[in-house]
């Protein structure tokens, strides 16, 4: 070859190495840089779940979940119920108007509805939840009189999860095959019975996970809370509006900046409980959502 | 009437609940922001006025004599508080989804991938706590004394290194809560990309960490852009973490990257209970004017990522 052309025998060798040490110092340091980001992320995580973890397992214990809030001491079990009465509660709101939208937009998007209904709940979401709290407090708290109250609450937090089990729903009904739908209306079946035989028993189990996820959502709420549920160191007695009611993350913000060690131990306590249960639902969801172990496979096979 | 209209009307519900928040917010604020004007964005005073005297009129409204509405403090908490998040989540982000996407074998990928991207799962009032109690101590009594001292060269670096509450420490927990976010979106983008480009670049000699920069991540550029901005949104509204850990700084513009300072929604919950002491209401109309603002700015954040992630659905469905 050099022979041949003699001016490749006099180009330096040097410019074409020096060029893949380059590279080779380029892409250690990429690699290394992308593990480092890795790293910092896994251990963030590691030690917020640590932290909740180790302080938590030493405060919670039978009377934390069996007795009420006396001050700033006592147990949790007013906290619980009221978690579950608001969380519940807001779900229970939220899911008519949420699974609704939901076979809309994956049932009947053809109009111009559909895009505007899902592009306003894909906003709702972003939206702060202390807007939505402070929205809760001035027209149920206020104008309508409610005061602090479970049913203020269960609103507020309604809308907090209204976009997500939207969103859930049309996802899981859209997975649904198409031929399923094709067959009910060949057969003559009208909308109602193909989405109310058909698509929305079929696709149950991911809008019950998507109904999870907004769960837990719901459950780690407190900005849209602390002014319209309020707190309560009472059992609630039923009353929907003018009895405010006690829940798990207003524990955690009110009482670690208590000085007292029993105020510590009901905060500690109450994240331990609301962090527990947020990651037992995330997990439960992910096992149902996988493509190996989760219901899809089982809409497949 | 048809099942698919009855449907219609109770989907309706989630565009109109979006409607009735920012409409119902403006018509109770609207005396404030008649009263307060232009200059609420602008002034650097929240003053409730002298709660002892009696109510004087202005712009033909009841006010407190000596009251006062601004929130400069509160724009210029929330914006550098979310600059500093967005700036080191963007960088980790890309790459935590870097390594997910290519490092991690397929087979544990979806779980390591659970497992990071847990963080956005937990509350924001489980990362107030901790940064409460485990950061700020750390943060307040060893970091930032070094770095003002070390790293005093640099602009906003040097001066007081105060007690950890305040502007870095908000910063650095709202990076935390919202890097999952970018890194769970742009690691499905990775992920999915055509092989044909991977391929393409590899037999091309590229190696795999150049195919990544300069093919696969210029190819996931608007899924980038559109959940940055989703992840500054996020940012913006935080309230509890923020709330627990920014040490919640009242008329007060930050002098350095320690100072304390307030964001609009940390705020709101801080500055009700006081509203509530003013007689003629217009605190209490003035904070739901705070989350007016806040309410208009995520909405015109998260539209405008929205559009752009619809955009690049509908243009790379044509290209495929």
């Amino acid at each position: 070859m050099a022979s041949l052309n003699p001016a490749l025998s006099t180009l330096p060798l040097a410019a074409p190495r020096r060029r893949a040490w380059r590279r080779r110092i380029f892409d250690a340091c990429g690699w290394g840089l992308c593990g480092l980001a890795f790293l910092c992320l896994g251990a963030a995580t590691v030690w917020i779940l640590a932290t909740v973890v180790l302080h938590g397992l030493g405060a919670l214990n039978w009377k934390m979940i069996t007795q009420g809030t006396v001050g700033t001491g006592g147990g949790l079990m007013n906290a619980i119920e009221g978690t579950l009465i608001l969380a519940l509660g807001g779900i229970a709101l939220a899911l008519p108007p949420g699974l609704a939208a939901g076979i809309y937009l994956a049932e009947f998007d053809t109009g111009w509805l559909a895009p505007v209904i899902r592009f306003f709940s894909d906003v709702l979401v972003g939206v702060p939840s202390i807007v939505i709290g402070y929205f809760g407090y001035v027209t149920l708290v206020e104008d309508l009189g409610w005061g602090f109250s479970a049913a203020a609450g269960g609103i507020a937090l309604a809308i907090i999860a209204l976009p997500y089990i939207t969103r859930g729903s049309e996802m899981a009904i859209r997975q649904v095959p198409r031929e399923m739908r094709d067959a009910a209306y060949a057969l003559g079946a009208s909308d109602s019975r193909v989405v109310m035989s058909i698509t929305v028993p079929l696709a149950l189990p991911g809008v019950l996970t998507g109904v999870l996820l907004a769960l837990a959502i719901a459950v780690g709420e407190t900005a849209p809370l602390l002014y319209t549920a309020g707190w309560s160191n009472f059992l609630w007695n039923g009353h929907l509006i003018q009895e405010p009611v006690g829940y798990l993350t207003y524990a955690i913000w009110a009482f670690i900046t208590e000085p007292f060690a029993s105020a510590h131990a009901l905060a500690y306590a109450a994240a331990l409980l609301v962090t527990g249960f947020v990651l037992v639902i995330s997990i439960f969801a992910r096992l149902a959502l996988d493509e190996n172990t989760g219901w899809r496979r089982r809409m497949r096979g | 009437m048809k099942f698919r209209h009855l449907i219609a009307v109770l989907a309706s519900v989630v565009a109109l609940a979006l409607l009735a928040i920012v409409v119902f917010l403006a018509v109770y604020s609207w005396p404030a922001i008649r009263m307060n004007g232009a200059g609420f964005l602008r002034r650097n005073t929240w003053n409730l006025g002298n709660l002892y005297s009696d109510p004087i009129l202005r712009h033909g409204r009841e006010v407190m004599p000596g009251a006062s509405y601004g929130i400069l403090f509160l724009i210029a908490g929330t914006l550098l508080s979310t600059l500093i998040a967005v700036i080191l989540a963007i960088p980790v982000g890309v790459g935590a989804a870097i390594f997910l996407a290519e490092a991690v074998p397929a087979g544990m990928r979806s779980w390591i991938s659970f497992f990071v991207e847990m963080l956005a799962a937990i509350p924001s009032v489980v990362f107030g706590l901790w940064g409460y109690v485990v950061v700020i101590p750390f943060l307040g009594h060893h970091l930032y004394p070094w770095m003002a001292h070390h790293l005093k060269f640099i602009p906003f670096f040097a001066g007081h290194s105060g007690s950890g509450y305040g502007l870095l420490t908000a910063g650095l927990v709202l990076c935390l809560m919202i890097v999952p976010l970018i890194t769970a979106t742009l690691r499905d983008a990775l992920v999915t990309q055509l092989a044909t480009q991977r391929d393409a670049s590899l037999a091309l000699g590229a190696s795999r960490f150049e195919t990544l920069w300069s093919v696969l991540l210029p190819g996931a550029r608007r899924v980038l852009i559109g959940s940055s901005i989703l992840a500054t949104g996020r940012a913006l509204g935080e309230t509890m973490a923020v709330l627990m850990i920014s040490g919640n700084a009242l008329n007060y513009l930050p002098r350095n990257i320690y100072s304390p300072i307030s964001t609009m929604a940390s705020f709101i919950v801080s500055q009700l209970d006081s509203a509530l002491q003013d007689p003629t209401g217009i605190a209490v109309r003035s904070l739901a004017e705070v989350a007016l603002v806040l309410c208009v700015i995520s909405v015109v954040v998260n539209g405008a990522a929205r559009l752009l992630i619809y955009y690049h659905g509908r243009w790379s469905a044509r290209m495929a």
